[in-house]
């Protein structure tokens, strides 16, 4: 099996080529996380109320929407093309069909990300009639400037292209053992991907046809409700988008690290199956509290959402089975006492572990989340912010940084600078997060809502429940601080790492499974028939909502105008100015159409 | 394919947490009557509220014996009518509309909380406890001056609350 070969050898030995991109992706998303961070500690202490000095109000809601797109959508998706990248050809144990076209989509997604992300900056800059004040979810009709639309669709577009590289990768590796079974870290990137194009596809939709074209003027309106919605049909894939690539280090790194080897290949295939039918149909749940869509279509994604807290937990179960097996094996005994046999002194371990057990916390205040009527208690307050912190903001981000650790040696050939910073770091990260979440949980019981510069209000005050609303904010201000400290630990080690000279014996290799993939019943790699289900139960769950949402408000909405509207004047230049873009994401988004 | 005992077990367990939640929400809907923010009003043409009956004037009626609707108007950066008045132990729906971006209406501390698109109507129905004043809140991010966006939900005394409409309703 090609998983045990490399004992020699790193993987930047073995493919100094992949290796280079992978390196390329992971500062890319760091450089993402460094920005994220630094608007994330304006915002905590803005919001908080601690210092208002750095920028104004008005100015809170660009950093606002520079932080959830660098974090959301710059750095997860970036470290999830070089995990990626690593991941496929370790895998397969061969490089990739042909450098070139992987450098062609990590341009392209640098070139998009670029593009929206100056457009972003422009707001705090009054100078520049340039802005996209539009949050990461960009609900019209608020309008941001046309770059940052097309700069998304071009991002989205390079993602595709590089989904299409692996594809290749592995249609070519198959070609070459054509009775053998998908490599499980290949799978899961194969899966991953099936999902991503299913998902990315509505938003990529809703930008071409509606978005790009309204801030470009060439129509003078949207449905508000219709883009929403196709922003949700991609909005809550994306999480998973987010995640799977954490999970593929929880089912395949961590258990090496825990000194075992993962309890089942079979389960692992199951869980993220299980995640390719279930991830897109559940959009509707983010819009439970929307008008003009019917009860029964939010009562359909309630369940389908239920549903998937299946593989998750499965997938809890399977990780602690398999660091359990780890501690025995490095001798550990008792009912509990094999905790104390685990190697907590490595940050990439103790990293990870802590990035689950918040996963597990954020996995409940997601049920609640999930719960249709008990949503109204927090919709939209800041207990939201608070459950996705546990969750993208921990579970992922965490593990991301904790894998570096790992990974990072492997694909430079240079050791880690100093191992006791990263495990001071990511137990600083735990403890700020903690810190910032819980109180914001709690904040948002008592109605405090989220998305907002100066969330006290002058005509009331909010009711006291665990700790007042000041005392709250203490905590957020605290834990916000703590995270930023990590993240600048984060980075300065890994600039010390990238210092440091190039040795060899870095090597790490992944053991098989203990229940193989022989187990596996050959079903579970039969992709285009999971695509096909995936596919039906999309069509089921949004066929008759969107149906409905066009029915009402028409394709282009029901007489709703375009704010801000200092666009409108200069809206011709910006048109003249921007048409080229517009050709080229086009020409892109048709190539991409017949490459695929 | 092998699956561990405790495996099957653990699976069975999540399959029973999963049908208890979706359970209990639904015991939530048929139960308590948690009935969701729904497509039941008709679309409307946000630009052009001016001559819409409801929503020319925004205001609180009363429809019924203890039962009041509430005509509720959001835009850049508040709510018309505010305050609003409504009856202390009384049934009230409100109907609430956006005339420019999307916004959230939330009574801060409870459960009435919807959001408002513009072109569509949301419609929710509570009922009142005893005398207090609410801070009604947008919670969702509506341009620049979101944060000030603020109005006020007071719960008065039926004497009050018909003091205050006989004045209004004849002028």
């Amino acid at each position: 099996m090609s998983d045990a070969i490399e004992a020699e050898q790193s993987f930047v030995d073995k493919f100094p080529d992949e290796a280079r991109i992978v390196r390329a992706a992971l500062l890319s998303s760091f450089l993402a996380l460094a920005l994220g961070a630094i608007f994330g500690i304006i915002q905590t202490l803005h919001r908080t109320g601690v210092f208002r000095g750095i920028i104004s109000s008005t100015d809170y809601y660009t950093s606002l929407t520079a932080h959830g797109v660098f974090l959301a959508i710059s750095f997860t998706t970036f470290f999830l093309v070089g995990l990626f990248t690593w991941a496929v050809t370790r895998s397969l144990d061969r490089p990739l069909i042909d450098i070139r076209i992987t450098w062609t989509w990590y341009a392209i997604m640098a070139v998009g990300m670029t593009m929206t992300g100056v457009s972003i900056l422009a707001g705090f800059v009054p100078a520049l009639d340039m802005s996209a004040d539009v949050l990461f979810t960009f609900y019209a009709p608020l309008q941001a400037h046309p770059m940052f639309y097309a700069g998304l669709a071009v991002f989205i577009v390079g993602s595709w292209i590089a989904g299409a590289d692996w594809f290749r990768t592995f249609l070519a590796w198959k070609r070459d053992h054509p009775d053998e079974r998908i490599p499980l870290q290949t799978f899961m990137v194969l899966t991953t991907m099936a999902m991503w194009y299913i998902a990315s596809s509505a938003v990529a939709a809703s930008v071409l046809i509606f978005l790009l074209p309204w801030s470009l003027g060439f129509i003078d309106s949207v449905n508000p409700t219709l883009t929403r919605t196709l922003f949700w049909f991609f909005g809550h894939p994306v999480v998973y988008f987010w995640l799977m690539p954490a999970y593929l280090l929880w089912y395949t790194v961590l258990p090496k690290i825990a000194g075992g080897r993962l309890f089942s290949d079979p389960l692992a295939r199951v869980v993220f199956v299980l995640f390719l039918l279930l991830s897109t149909p559940v959009g509707i749940h983010h819009q439970y509290l929307d008008p003009g869509i019917a009860e029964g279509f939010k009562f359909i994604s309630m369940t389908n959402t239920m549903f998937l807290l299946l593989p998750s937990l499965l997938t809890a179960f399977t990780v602690v089975a398999s660091v359990e097996y780890g501690a025995r094996q490095r001798g550990g005994t008792g009912l509990l006492g094999w905790l104390t046999d685990l190697p907590w002194r490595k940050p990439e371990f103790t990293g990870m572990m802590l990035a689950g057990l918040m996963f597990a916390a954020g996995g409940f205040s997601g049920m609640v989340n999930a719960g249709m009527n008990i949503n109204y208690m927090i919709h939209n307050t800041i207990w939201v912010p608070g459950h996705f912190h546990l969750t993208v903001g921990t579970a992922v981000a965490l593990t991301f940084m904790a894998a570096t650790y790992w990974i990072w040696p492997q694909i430079s050939n240079k050791p880690v600078y100093s191992r006791a910073i990263g495990l001071f770091q990511v137990v600083v990260w735990f403890v700020g997060m903690a810190l910032m979440s819980n109180a914001m949980h709690a904040q948002g019981i008592m109605g405090v809502p989220r998305r907002t510069a100066e969330p006290e209000y002058s005509g009331f005050d909010y009711p006291t429940m665990f700790g007042g609303f000041e005392e709250l904010n203490v905590q957020i201000a605290i834990g916000g601080t703590l995270l930023f400290v990590s993240t600048v630990l984060f980075i300065g080690n890994l600039v010390l790492t990238m210092g440091n000279p190039k040795v060899s014996g870095l090597a790490e290799s992944l053991p098989p499974a203990l229940s193989g993939p022989d187990d596996a019943p050959q079903v579970l790699d039969s992709l285009r028939l999971w695509v096909g289900i995936a596919l039906t139960l999309v069509v089921l769950a949004y066929a008759l909502p969107l149906a409905a949402i066009i029915n009402r408000g028409g394709l282009l909405g029901p007489g709703v105008g375009t704010y801000p509207a200092w666009i409108a004047p200069t809206l011709d230049a910006l048109a003249a100015a921007v048409t080229p873009i517009l050709g080229a994401v086009g020409g892109a988004a048709s190539l991409a159409g017949v490459i695929l | 394919m092998h699956i561990h005992a405790y495996e099957k077990l653990w699976l069975a367990a999540s399959i029973l947490l999963i049908l208890l939640l979706i359970g209990s929400v639904t015991y939530g809907a048929v139960g308590p009557g948690v009935a969701m923010v729904s497509d039941s009003e008709p679309p409307i043409d946000a630009q052009a509220l001016d001559e819409d009956d409801r929503f020319s004037e925004p205001r609180v009626e009363q429809v019924g014996d203890n039962e009041y609707v509430a005509y509720v108007v959001a835009y850049q950066f508040g709510f018309e009518p505010s305050p609003i008045v409504v009856p202390e132990n009384s049934t009230v729906t409100f109907y609430v509309t956006s005339r420019d971006v999307i916004h959230g209406f939330e009574v801060a501390g409870t459960n009435a909380n919807t959001m408002v698109v513009p072109g569509e109507v949301s419609k929710i129905t509570v009922k009142t406890d005893d005398r207090q004043e609410y801070g009604l809140i947008c919670n969702e991010y509506c341009g620049a001056g979101h944060h000030v966006m603020e109005g006020k939900v007071n719960v008065v005394s039926q004497a009050e609350f018909d003091e205050r409409n006989s004045g209004g309703d004849d002028a």
